[in-house]
């Protein structure tokens, strides 16, 4: 529905005695019209900013709750890259021959390339079913649908931040050296979440109009990895597919984010493409959501 | 103030039926879908609906309400009420027509949504805050307030899976009776808690009430509408029926026969017995002396009952029985003078009334037909057929306010439940999961509320 709020009434005196305060959240005087919407909508980003608060409250329950609930807690958050990192050690790195086509030891190439991974890997499955879960948020109460595949990336991030100090321990212990090419970690982190969010929101509109789709995520997601250079690394590619191979915006992402850590040449070509599929599934993304958000409340 | 808080210019709802409705498509189908028929399938996605698998919950629905203004909205079930409020709410969106609404909107369509039973009172206070739509610093401007209204002061920091039934309801009420909105729109969330906390909950809503705020209101008890609201919009079928005065519309719908109409009792012909009692007419009744048109699950029912007596003297011994049926035709109660011992010794000349009074109705919401079969001095004077109807709407028969699901059953029970450990076994050693359900805070065991 278009709620378009434009403030240009003056404020509607209720009789009231009760003193209000003015909320940040909302202007004092709103005027919503609701009708049918046309069937593509734009995202309405200050909309999106008004209920910043809502998307933080539900990102910290998601935490929260996650953290509460598993025995190992934060533990967690650190174990599962740390092991995947030795099954990948021994049975790529060792077994399979993968060490000899990196440069550095192995472990340290594959837990760079780990974190990016798991943040995408967590927040797109978590996104993915975020609308299902949240039904009964959706069926009873009114913000804009995009706040909840949004918030389902916290949790993700957390593990993230978690990961990023045994990354920086590890990369002590191997002697890593600390650079100014750290600087572009963040930059990387940033197209990670961007991805996770675009590819996030797609599923998660998906999975509510498809209801099998949901168990096609998890699969997805496992070939997905496949499809990454988490396990090898770019030079694995023969160059003449390399650029067609980035149009999986994780390959840039990961590439550029584990380059940057390490300290190793970025490759600039594949990061272009690959930041322009991140682009263009933020893209498709939104506006499929926003298309099929309308009729969410009725088919939950 | 001549501009309308709430301006709705007919305003449609079509729901569509079938697999897409219920959302069970499947990624191959639409896969294949796309191949056999691709025209059909681009008109579905797009997400107009084919006339011949539709239905409108709402049709040319238009009315005005005024700032200040309390309005009620009754009707029966599936006359659209919830679909209304559901649009004004921004959580479904109308397939025609248009609304206005100037101010701030608050919308309590159900009590305690995102409760999470992992986290404190206090999180859930500041989490169910955020998502009814106040801001961190409301709620903490409030907190003080909503926890001594829910009387949950001692067990702030714990999860919320360890309180009574009872205490997570009040909280989730206190939490939504503190959204301050400029315009409220409020879905029977009233019947909550126990009989002291439902009294709490009505004089919080008539305060709010006399504050000026605009205010529409769904819900079937009568009383409470008569008390609250200066008019009344009836919804029957999707369009309003009528729209004044609170009593004056009250009384039509409470004397209103919607679906179904009924032959009126006393032109029946098809009754069997000697006819020496007559039974002329049946009405119901709250058991406050309140006429009603239809009852609810866990309130006090009376169905009252008017005879004629056509013999020419004095009758001895009467019985009269009401079985009530559901709509499977099933017997499901048997209403009995006998069984309760309280027959007639003697008939009046001309007749009286027999009240059937039931405390506590346990029937589940749904539509019931009776017959009514009565003796005198054990030879049948009057049976009649499916003498008139009645609906059960849902009510608070469990203090959590929640009944089983349509199907689940056909009457409601008391109950307690209690989960005990294996004897030699240690509390401390507990899953989580082992709950006493009661409504006094306990100390130890918890429940968990709808999350």
């Amino acid at each position: 529905m278009s709620a378009t709020t434009v403030t240009d009434e003056p404020p509607t005196t209720a009789a009231s005695p009760v003193t209000r305060h003015q909320d940040r959240s909302a202007p004092a005087t709103t005027r919503t019209v609701i009708e049918p919407r046309s069937g593509w909508q734009l995202v309405d980003f200050a909309q999106l900013w008004r209920y910043r608060e809502l998307l933080g409250f539900l990102a910290w329950r998601d935490v929260k709750v996650r953290y509460k609930q598993t025995v190992l807690g934060a533990m967690w958050a650190v174990l599962q890259p740390v092991l995947t990192m030795l099954v990948f050690t021994i049975f790529f790195g060792r077994f399979g021959g993968m060490s000899h086509n990196v440069e550095g030891a192995y472990p340290i190439f594959v837990f760079a390339a780990l974190l990016p991974w798991q943040l995408f890997a967590t927040a797109v499955t978590q996104a993915g079913q975020s609308l299902i879960t949240s039904n009964n948020l959706i069926s009873k109460v009114y913000f804009p649908r995009l706040i909840i595949p949004f918030s389902s990336v916290g949790t993700g991030i957390v593990d993230f931040a978690v990961s990023l100090l045994v990354m920086f321990a590890m990369m002590a212990w191997y002697r890593v050296p600390f650079g100014p090419w750290l600087a572009l970690v963040p930059v990387f982190f940033v197209g990670t979440v961007l991805t996770s969010l675009g590819v996030g929101t797609l599923l998660a509109a998906l999975v509510i109009a498809y209801r099998d789709f949901r168990y096609v995520l998890t699969f997805l997601v496992q070939i997905w990895m496949f499809a990454s250079p988490v396990a090898y690394p770019l030079s694995v590619v023969p160059e003449k597919y390399r650029l067609w191979y980035a149009l999986n915006p994780m390959v840039g992402m990961i590439s550029g984010f584990r380059s940057a850590l390490l300290g190793e040449p970025l490759p600039w070509g594949c990061v272009a493409v690959s930041t322009a599929a991140m682009l263009a599934s933020v893209f498709v993304g939104l506006l499929y959501f926003r298309r099929s958000e309308r009729r969410f409340a009725d088919i939950i | 103030m001549s501009e309308p808080a709430i301006r709705v210019q007919n305003l449609g709802k079509q729901y569509q039926l079938g697999a897409r409705e219920a959302g069970y498509v499947t990624f191959r189908e639409a896969i294949s879908g796309l191949f056999t028929n691709p025209v059909r399938r681009f008109k579905s996605l797009s997400g107009r609906a084919t006339e011949d698998e539709s239905f409108w919950a709402l049709k040319d629905v238009s009315f005005e309400v005024q700032p200040g203004e309390v309005i009620g909205i009754i009707g029966h079930n599936g006359a659209g009420k919830s679909t209304l409020l559901k649009i004004l709410s921004q959580i479904t969106e109308p397939t025609e027509g248009r609304v206005e609404i100037d101010g701030r909107i608050g919308s309590l369509l159900e009590v305690g949504t995102g409760f999470h039973p992992e986290l404190s009172g206090r999180e859930n206070i500041f989490l169910n805050g955020s998502i009814l739509g106040m801001s961190r610093e409301e709620v903490r401007r409030k907190f003080d307030e909503i926890v001594a209204f829910a009387e949950v002061e001692k067990f702030l920091d714990m999860p919320v899976k360890k309180y009574s039934s009872g205490m997570s309801v009040r909280l989730a009420f206190s939490v939504a009776a503190h959204l301050d909105p400029e315009i409220l729109i409020i879905d029977e969330v009233l019947a909550v808690g126990d009989q002291a906390f439902q009294n709490k909950c009505l004089g919080k809503m008539s305060g709010v009430a006399e504050s000026g705020r605009t205010i529409l209101f769904v819900s079937h008890q009568m009383a409470a509408v008569e008390a609250m609201c200066s008019s009344v919009i009836l919804l029957s079928e999707g369009r309003i029926k009528a729209r004044g005065e609170t009593s004056k519309i009250v009384e039509r719908y409470l004397r209103g026969v919607s679906r179904g109409e009924m032959q009126p009792l006393q032109d029946r012909r098809d009754r069997k017995g000697s006819g020496a009692v007559r039974f002329e007419s049946v009405s119901f009744s709250d058991g406050r002396g309140r006429s009603v048109m239809s009852f609810q699950c866990g309130s006090p029912a009376e169905i009252v009952l008017s005879y004629q007596n056509h013999s020419e003297r004095e009758l001895r011994n009467l019985r009269v029985c009401i079985g009530i049926d559901n709509e499977f035709g099933q017997r499901v109660l048997l209403l009995d003078s006998k069984l309760v011992g309280r027959d007639l010794a003697k008939v009046d000349p001309d007749g009286g009334t027999v009240r059937f009074q039931m405390p506590k109705l346990a029937l589940l919401p749904g539509c019931y037909h009776f017959t009514i079969f009565s003796t005198l001095n054990g030879e049948i004077t009057d049976w009649v057929k499916n003498a008139g109807f009645f609906y059960v709407e849902g009510g608070s028969f469990f203090v959590t306010g929640q009944l089983p699901e349509h199907g689940d059953g056909i009457v409601a029970t008391e109950h307690e439940v209690y989960f005990e450990p294996a004897a030699g076994v240690g509390r401390a050693s507990d899953p989580p999961t082992s709950e006493r359900l009661t409504t006094e805070p306990a100390s130890s065991e918890t429940v968990p509320i709808v999350s």
